[in-house]
């Protein structure tokens, strides 16, 4: 699992294979359509999407000679899950420093004031 | 972003093996400055709901250093690190280890600023050395996030 996170992350740590998930994230793909609007060789795209397919973003149908590239969702879905988890707590921490503060706010006469 | 909410926002940052922390509070930026320097409060929030924190050393100043222990029924998780510059009221710099996890380091820079209604605006970048390191970090959060999360909601329910 962690190894596939890893993965994944490196995947999208390149803003041009960002680009292009963004893009796949609309609609199916293919290498020629994806390469499109970018200053780079079809080689050079296929290269991205290969280091997407094997982080397990994307795959390639096999439909006729298209063979467009299609998004996998639930990989991103992973990925939230992870984020939304770490961000809880986080959250978590945060709230317990609102506490701290709430309470402070009430008491005002702190040590360094006293002192 | 709206003034006014208290959402923690997390990033990614482009390109970078980091993670930005957005988070307000409200209480000025001496305040929330304060509660991380002094470690009669920094203990009170820091660590985990549920583990017993224990700071073994703890110099919060420019040049300074900091190990803690995060311990419950099932082990102890050690932590350490230096200060490298601690300003008040706005800015912190200081690197973090979870010792015995391989060689990484992290650099973590807060930042504060005021906002109107004697509010404070915090940034935490936290600037990992590898790409594993920081997903190993984030992966954390899948244990404790979930119960964490709900403990919160009580909090809030509480508070209102």
């Amino acid at each position: 699992m962690e190894d596939r996170l890893t993965k994944v992350f490196a995947a999208l740590a390149d803003p041009t294979r960002r680009d292009m998930v963004a893009r796949l994230a609309a609609a199916d793909a293919t290498v020629n359509e994806l390469a499109e609007p970018y200053d780079v060789s079809v080689q050079a795209v296929s290269k991205h999407i290969r280091v997407l397919e094997d982080a397990g973003l994307v795959r390639r149908s096999r439909v006729a000679q298209r063979r467009p590239v299609h998004l996998e969702a639930e990989v991103f879905d992973l990925l939230t899950a992870w984020i939304e988890r770490y961000r809880r707590q986080v959250e978590a921490r945060y709230a317990r420093l609102d506490a701290l503060l709430a309470e402070e706010m009430t008491t005002p006469a702190t040590d360094e004031e006293t002192a | 972003m709206s003034t006014g909410t208290r959402e923690t926002i997390i990033e990614a940052v482009d390109g970078l093996p980091a993670v930005r922390i957005t988070r307000e509070f409200d209480a000025p930026p001496e305040r929330v400055f304060d509660a991380h320097v002094d470690v009669d409060k920094v203990v009170r929030w820091l660590g985990p709901r549920g583990l017993t924190m224990t700071v073994q050393r703890w110099d919060a100043e420019t040049g300074g250093g900091y190990r803690y222990v995060h311990a419950d029924d099932r082990g102890e998780y050690r932590f350490f690190g230096s200060f490298h510059e601690v300003r008040s009221p706005d800015r912190i710099v200081q690197t973090f280890t979870f010792e015995g996890f391989g060689d990484s380091v992290c650099l973590e820079t807060m930042t504060l600023t005021e906002l109107p209604g004697g509010r404070a605006r915090l940034v935490a970048t936290s600037l990992f050395d590898s790409f594993e390191g920081r997903d190993a970090m984030l992966a954390s959060g899948m244990e404790t996030g979930v119960e964490e999360g709900y403990e919160k909601l009580d909090e809030l329910l509480a508070s209102r």
